[in-house]
């Protein structure tokens, strides 16, 4: 039998005001597995989710604090570790 | 290597002296600063807490495996700051101006494209979050 995995996901600069969350700890469905996978998750829950976290924005993920560029969205979520999205960063 | 992610002002001189030594050649900064175009006032900076340190080591790691320099410094202020605040130092140090100069853009060209810092400005028409640049991103083509 397989226990949810529990993650931590959290949200900055616009994304964070546009869903007016920073932070959330949630339970993942078995069937979702990868970082990348998160995120189509999330946006399943429609309205502002689905806006925010759209596919058509320049979003960006991290995982484990390090930026997700394609093959780490693949990776495998594994229990209490921690998931972000944001816009490109703007730093400097 | 010094990093570090404040609110407070830093100075510059300071920075330098410490970085300075008999062994030293060339020292170089870089300063950026909180620009008023279109009557910005001022600058809201947020980051990635926990991130934003790995990332500026992981970039100051890059640059002195290809660069001889003998040390670096990174500080980033978060928080409001006015225009013409001082926003982030980068400094390097090494034995000659070429690695010197060289490190010290390639940190400040994958600071700017990788480490999780975002920018909201404030002016006479509101407030708005600063877009990314797509020149920030060819930037990174010299150092490929």
């Amino acid at each position: 039998m397989s226990t949810a995995v529990k993650v931590e996901i959290r949200f900055f600069a616009s994304v964070r005001e546009q869903l007016g969350c920073a932070e959330q700890t949630v339970e993942l469905p078995p069937e979702i597995s990868t970082v990348g996978q998160v995120r189509d998750w999330l946006i399943a829950r429609g309205g502002v989710w689905a806006t925010a976290l759209s596919h058509d924005k320049p979003l960006r993920m991290a995982y484990q604090h390090v930026m997700c560029d394609g093959s780490e969205l693949l990776l495998r979520v594994n229990p209490e570790q921690e998931i972000a999205f944001f816009p490109p960063v703007t730093g400097g | 290597m010094k990093i570090r992610i404040q609110s407070d002002d830093f100075d510059v001189s300071t920075e330098l002296a410490e970085l300075n030594h008999a062994q030293v050649g060339a020292l170089v900064s870089f300063v950026g600063t909180v620009r008023s175009d279109h009557g910005v006032t001022q600058m809201e900076l947020e980051h990635y807490p926990g991130m934003t340190e790995k990332s500026l080591t992981e970039i100051a790691r890059q640059a002195r495996l290809r660069w001889e320099i003998s040390d670096v410094v990174i500080i980033h202020r978060v928080g409001v700051l006015q225009a013409g605040a001082q926003i982030v130092l980068v400094a390097t140090a090494s034995r000659h101006r070429g690695t010197a100069f060289a490190a010290c853009e390639f940190i400040m060209d994958y600071l700017k494209t990788d480490a999780p810092f975002w920018k909201k400005e404030h002016g006479p028409h509101g407030a708005h979050w600063v877009d990314a640049r797509s020149t920030d991103l060819s930037a990174l083509d010299k150092w490929r």
